[in-house]
């Protein structure tokens, strides 16, 4: 049972070495250690809102909110900085505080009021955006030493690659994602709920507190991911990360979690991520296919996905009612 | 398993040979484009691609689709395949030291297109753009010229308020019209760029300017606002052209064809070639080192209804604009 469960991940294993080997087939320059550091850092801020979408997800909600917290976060981080001469780490501070409590209040709605995360999500979308355009319209550049410090940090791999700073901070958040999914009470909470919330509540789980430490948790890393972001551009702009959210959101379907919740790996979501960059980069090798095609290319994994993953829900139902049938 | 891995290897190596083979015949150069949000853009990306068929340069062309992560995504992705040199029309001004100092350590030459971005010159060769104030400024001058002394009432649709277009395009006018004190300004307003915003500001300057009667020239700064104005024009009952001269600039398709109909009288083009000084640049520092200028201004070329407008017409119309 659990091994069929853990199919659609199995399967994203495969699609993605299967891509990267037809992706250096065609372009052997694709096999250097520089596009696999650049693999990491120009999908960083993707991944480590994706660990939290992950959350969301394996609880049975949605997180909308994502892109414009990046898009706010970068923007209020750089306001803070280049305006007020705050220091970058108490900036950092605020901007984590702000986001976090953001999530905390979605989720809190979410639970209390009992309005479905879609909704309430997308309301915080709205608003986390407009905030950002409050603040400013124009893009503000972050001059500060201690910000070119930590945007110029990297580890030189062999073969000229590099794993910058923003990187590796994504590898620590998928690692400490996949403790916290399999290792922690929490995790198990986040399961249960997403498996059958009702049941999850009969047997005590507290789904009151879970619930709301699911988005705050989101809202953490979507802050998080929006210092990863002003890192990477050392500006904020209040346009920026516009859609993220679905990225996010396709990148764990992809990686295997199940849309509806309860099932899922946060290290598929990394696989998911990574999809999505190869295929990027495949098409910017290439340099003569239409960078749309990264999209089309998505959605047809995506369907091909969520199509794998309701057959396998039928056929393990039709094999517990013949269980059932036939003692 | 080992087999598979030896296939695999082989075939790398077959395909890095053959690469090596098609490349040395020229350059390869990648360029990483904002996206296709005006008719203009569409027109310098096919110009661009035309420009390196003509040259035998391989390029490789990124749509970054307005986002400004798509196009470092695309710079490291060039920089990764060891291209010859990169061309990026930045999305926004800032955010761009990190990746091109990443090029800069990889010893590859990066060219902007059309805009400028904050931070050190020395992170790129140099950028090609056209200078917006003396698009401004042949616009007045050609009409200084054309009512040769007589009084002139000029009407101003403006671009975007704020926009560094509109400004410099005003200020290149209000410059060249400085020294005719025939010529002045009666009625400045913006058209937003848009044709429906110039028609419908146009008609507005009519009723005020006694049905059209006190005004004897237009000057839009862009030719769809043009265009719209000159609708207007025509359905106050004024002939386009000769009772209200216009005068515009960007020199898009539907221009010509107006001024093919006599309803227009000129336009100063903003080239959609920036590649082709781009590579000048780049052809010559592959070959001898010579290092161009931190800055290269494309010509503001005017065009009047004495130039064929049908034949550039036909040219431009398969661009894309």
């Amino acid at each position: 049972m659990m091994s069929s469960r853990l199919l659609p991940f199995y399967a994203t294993v495969v699609i993605c070495v299967l891509a990267y080997a037809v992706c250096v087939f065609q372009f052997p320059n694709m096999l250097s250690t520089r596009v696999l550091g650049n693999l990491l850092t120009d999908n960083a801020f993707l991944g480590i809102a994706a660990v939290g979408m992950t959350f969301v997800i394996l609880s049975g909600g949605i997180d909308l909110s994502v892109g414009s917290v990046i898009g706010f976060t970068g923007v209020l981080i750089a306001v803070l900085i280049s305006w007020y001469g705050v220091h970058p780490l108490a900036a950092f501070f605020i901007a984590l505080v702000i986001a976090t409590a953001f999530g905390a209040v979605m989720g809190a709605v979410i639970h209390y009021l009992d309005v479905p995360a879609f909704i309430v999500t997308l309301a915080g979308m709205f608003l986390a955006r407009g905030m950002a355009f409050v603040i400013t319209t124009e893009s503000i550049p972050i001059k500060h030493e201690f910000y070119s410090t930590l945007s110029g940090l990297f580890v030189r791999m062999p073969g000229g690659g590099r794993i910058t700073f923003i990187g590796g901070l994504m590898v620590l958040v998928f690692v400490a994602g996949i403790m916290l999914a399999h290792f922690t009470r929490f995790g198990s909470y986040v399961y249960a709920i997403g498996g059958n919330k009702v049941s999850a509540e009969l047997m005590g789980v507290p789904v009151a507190r879970t619930t709301i430490a699911i988005y705050a948790l989101s809202g953490f890393l979507s802050g998080l991911a929006g210092i990863v972001f002003s890192l990477y551009t050392s500006a904020g702009y209040s346009l920026s990360a516009v859609g993220v959210e679905l990225d996010t959101i396709a990148a764990v379907v992809i990686g295997g979690t199940l849309l509806t919740g309860g099932v899922g790996l946060v290290a598929g979501t990394f696989v998911g991520v990574i999809i999505q960059g190869i295929i990027q980069t495949y098409i910017v090798f290439d340099g003569t296919l239409s960078s749309w095609w990264t999209k089309i290319v998505v959605g047809l994994l995506l369907f091909a996905f969520i199509a794998l993953q309701r057959l396998l829900v039928v056929l393990s139902a039709r094999k517990g009612s013949l269980r059932g049938a036939i003692p | 398993m080992t087999r598979i891995l030896k296939t695999l290897l082989l075939g790398s190596a077959t395909a890095l040979a053959l690469g090596g083979a098609v490349h040395a015949a020229g350059l390869t150069v990648g360029f990483s484009q904002i996206g296709s949000e005006s008719g203009w853009r569409a027109a310098e990306t096919s110009v661009t691609k035309q420009e390196a068929e003509k040259r035998g340069v391989a390029l490789k062309f990124a749509d970054a689709q307005q986002k400004q992560e798509n196009q470092i995504k695309a710079i490291r992705g060039f920089i990764a395949q060891g291209v010859d040199a990169i061309m990026v029309a930045p999305v926004v001004a800032t955010g761009w030291d990190t990746v091109l100092q990443e090029a800069k350590d990889a010893s590859i030459p990066v060219i902007l297109l059309d805009r400028g971005i904050e931070g050190s010159p020395d992170l790129y060769m140099t950028m090609v753009a056209s200078d917006q104030v003396l698009e401004g400024k042949v616009a007045g001058e050609w009409l200084v010229k054309d009512v040769a002394g007589k009084d002139c009432n000029v009407v101003e649709l403006q671009g975007t308020t704020g926009s560094s277009p509109a400004i410099n395009r005003k200020k290149g006018f209000e410059e060249a019209i400085a020294g005719a004190s025939n010529i002045k300004i009666t009625r400045s307003q913006t058209g937003d760029f848009t044709r429906a915003k110039g028609k419908e500001v146009m008609e507005g300057f009519l009723k005020a300017e006694n049905g059209g009667k006190n005004i004897c020239a237009l000057y839009a700064h862009n030719d769809d606002m043009a265009v719209g104005a000159i609708q207007a024009i025509k359905e106050a009952g004024l002939k386009p052209g000769t009772d209200i001269k216009v005068v515009s600039i960007d020199a898009v398709p539907d221009i010509f064809k107006a001024m093919a109909d006599k309803e227009a009288n000129a336009t100063v083009e903003l080239t959609p070639n920036m590649a082709g000084p781009a590579f000048d640049a780049l052809e010559a520092f592959k070959k001898d080192g010579t290092v161009p200028p931190k800055q290269i201004i494309t010509e503001s070329k005017l065009y009047t209804q004495a130039d064929d407008p049908m034949k550039v017409y036909e040219e431009k119309k398969g661009l894309g604009y």
